[in-house]
């Protein structure tokens, strides 16, 4: 008995020695994002590659159901309970930069002049003053999915290169069944799922309009080059009647289904679409204009530092906020979650670049314009509604377009006064 | 301890009344009257989650009385009240009554009626949701084309989106009333019919004499009930619209959907309290009329 005491009372003084040992070297830093499989496999491996590199440091790793991601970050970090390093919505930025819950990235580590040279040009939206206040690892784009078997089918050869040439190939690939329903489009339609970007930053600079003005405060599209894009794409769904809206549900499950002869989607749906089986599917750089302008949106996902972080975890921070926004990383993050580099030098390996998948959107981020979002689910809505006007009220091009902008723009107006 | 021994009894049951009591109340006031205290507090404030609260005034409630989306949601709030509550109320009746008569199979169909009831309304709402799609997956609209029929916009209307929300909405809720209507049915005493039966009343003399005025405890109850909850239905009109959120052009928003949208995509706290202040309001105001109304003379 007197043998087990003095044993146990050892076992705890060695247990307590090296629990005081471990805290004053080994720091451990927090790290938030939503949960989406393959960002967090990604994430995992990429802790594990800098805890090896860094064995004084850990990070735990924390994940959300996406719906609830925001408003649980939005409630943790003002109240000092959340991540010392988070993922945001680069739209979302502004809001933490002016609540002061994000901190400035050190000069010394990321100069500015260098994450200039290095990065994507859209990465630029990060900087407030001279510094920086967050990164990418990753960036997405958009581009055109299609139907291998479907275009096999209609005898085509391949994706169309221009706007003109998308009409004529979806015409071909739309189908009806006995009673004149839709059974198949010839590509899918929706202002709520990409093609509002589409419009926003492809369409309406096509025909040779620019979207905004003053940093994105200010609404530009109620001119003719926003009358021109409009009535090019609600003519796909009114005049041609290559596509419905709300045909399968929702535009990539048509597309999923095999319904659907043409998708514009983001780069993040590659992953999906691998999962699904017998679907034969490629990727083309979305279509250019008839005088060969292109263009893109891309958004990203940015990690930062919050306020929480300080002393020996901001250093930690810090490190780990280099690590995520390597070469390196980049390259784990293209192959395990198939989104791309935020930096040229990673993204346009000659691999890469000529990836029959990744390649088209590796090619849409040279050109790619990012929109500077208020409130990106009211912008969306007055696109959505434009459309519904004049599909269930035959309202006029000019008379939605109008009526869209000004609703865009009051909610410009609310956010920035 | 000293002065609780001093207590008499009749003083020591009431420190033990209040202690007990003390449990639910002090659960209610963190829980519920906080809450709602200082979110009356917010509607007066401008607050985006993440900065400071600061005070605006009437400002919230001033952009919400010139806001046509509000007015326009408040209608569809009120539309799916006098649409949902009377039609369900008068459908559940009529099941309950004619049940209540039925002898063969009585608990195994009494039992279907309540399995709506039981089911998630989430996934209840999915389920409604395909079943409306157009052609090739909705299967009523695959039928109605099977016949050569044109087919019938549902969710994808401004006319018949709103009722095509409150049928499955209605038709979950259909099981729990039918129950408390035939609880009701069966505490009305039979010597009533027996009387009515001698004195050879008719059968629609027996229900808007005899059935009907005996069931008013039953009718206000549900009437209350289910005018809050198609006041501040939901979950129905969030997951069967979620491309478009209260669409097609917010004919079927109602104003709960409005203050999620308000508070959780545009991140003003301060307005969406504004908006949940006006619902607590009208639902306040609604059951009171409701029980003046229906109250016994």
């Amino acid at each position: 008995m007197k043998q087990l005491k003095k044993w146990m009372l050892g076992a705890t003084t060695a247990a307590c020695a090296m629990y005081a040992a471990g805290s004053a070297q080994a720091v451990e830093i927090e790290y938030w994002q939503y949960f989406f499989e393959p960002r967090v496999k990604a994430m995992e491996t990429l802790i594990e590659n800098f805890e090896k590199a860094n064995p004084d440091i850990t990070v735990k790793m924390t994940h959300f159901p996406y719906a609830d991601y925001r408003t649980k970050v939005a409630a943790a970090i003002p109240a000092g309970q959340g991540p010392d390093v988070v993922q945001l919505f680069y739209g979302w930025l502004n809001d933490y930069v002016n609540a002061q819950l994000i901190q400035p990235l050190p000069n010394d580590v990321f100069p500015p002049a260098e994450i200039e040279a290095e990065f994507f040009p859209m990465v630029q939206a990060m900087k407030r003053g001279d510094q920086y206040m967050a990164l990418p690892t990753a960036v997405r784009s958009l581009a055109l999915f299609y139907n291998k078997r479907l275009f096999d089918k209609a005898g085509i050869d391949g994706p169309p290169k221009t706007l003109d040439e998308l009409v004529e190939t979806a015409k071909k690939l739309t189908q009806k069944d006995g009673a004149g329903n839709l059974s198949t489009v010839g590509i899918t339609t929706g202002m709520n799922a990409q093609d509002h970007h589409w419009f926003r930053e492809v369409l309406i600079r096509q025909f040779g309009g620019d979207p905004y003005m003053d940093n994105y405060k200010k609404v530009n599209y109620n001119t003719d080059a926003g009358k021109a894009a409009l009535k090019y794409y609600s003519d796909l769904e009114f005049t041609h009647k290559v596509t419905a809206a709300g045909f399968m549900d929702e535009p990539q499950a048509a597309f999923k289904a095999g319904r659907a002869g043409m998708h514009i989607d983001g780069s993040f749906r590659i992953g999906a679409l691998n999962k699904v089986r017998g679907l034969k599917w490629g990727v083309a750089e979305l279509p250019a204009a008839a005088d060969g302008t292109h263009s893109n949106y891309s958004s990203y996902w940015v990690n930062g530092i919050t306020s929480k972080a300080t002393d020996e975890k901001y250093d930690a921070a810090v490190k780990f906020m280099k690590y995520v926004t390597s070469d390196e990383a980049m390259q784990v993050w293209l192959n395990t979650v198939g989104e791309l580099p935020a930096k040229p030098s990673a993204a346009m390996t000659e691999a890469n670049a000529n990836h029959e998948v990744y390649g088209p959107f590796i090619k849409g981020l040279g050109y790619a314009k990012t929109t500077i979002f208020a409130n990106e689910s009211g912008q969306r809505q007055a696109l959505m509604d434009m459309v519904g006007r004049m599909r269930l009220q035959d309202q006029s091009v000019d008379g939605s377009l109008a009526q869209a902008a000004g609703e865009e723009q009051k909610i410009l107006d609310d956010y920035y006064n | 301890m000293g002065i609780y021994k001093r207590l008499s009894i009749s003083q020591k049951q009431i420190v033990w009344a209040w202690g007990l009591l003390a449990i639910p109340i002090v659960f209610y006031v963190v829980v519920r009257f906080y809450p709602t205290a200082n979110a009356i507090l917010l509607s007066f404030q401008e607050w985006n989650l993440l900065g400071s609260r600061n005070w605006t005034g009437f400002d919230n409630y001033v952009k919400l009385f010139s806001d046509p989306t509000f007015w326009k949601v408040f209608g569809n709030t009120f539309l799916y009240l006098i649409l949902g509550t009377p039609s369900s109320l008068l459908l559940a009746f009529v099941i309950a009554f004619h049940l209540d008569k039925l002898r063969f199979m009585h608990g195994t169909i009494r039992a279907l009626y309540f399995l709506p009831f039981m089911t998630s309304a989430v996934a209840m709402a999915w389920v409604w949701r395909w079943f409306y799609q157009p052609v090739p997956i909705g299967v009523f609209n695959n039928t109605l084309a099977t016949f050569g029929i044109p087919q019938i916009p549902f969710l994808n209307s401004t006319t018949f989106a709103l009722p095509s929300i409150l049928a499955p909405a209605i038709w979950a809720g259909l099981g729990f009333q039918v129950i408390i209507f035939m609880a009701g049915l069966r505490a009305i005493p039979q010597t009533y019919y027996e009387a009515a039966r001698i004195d050879g009343i008719s059968a629609w003399e027996t229900l808007t004499e005899i059935t009907i005025p005996l069931l008013k405890p039953t009718i206000v109850f549900l009437v209350v009930f289910s005018s809050i909850g198609f006041l501040r239905i939901f979950d129905q009109v969030f997951n069967m619209t979620t491309n478009d959120p209260g669409g097609p052009l917010n004919s079927t928003k109602p104003l709960v959907l409005m203050i999620y949208d308000t508070a959780f995509n545009s991140f003003d706290m301060g307005y969406a309290a504004a908006q949940t202040v006006v619902l607590f309001t009208v639902l306040l105001v609604v059951s009171l009329l409701q029980l003046r109304v229906m109250r016994d003379k």
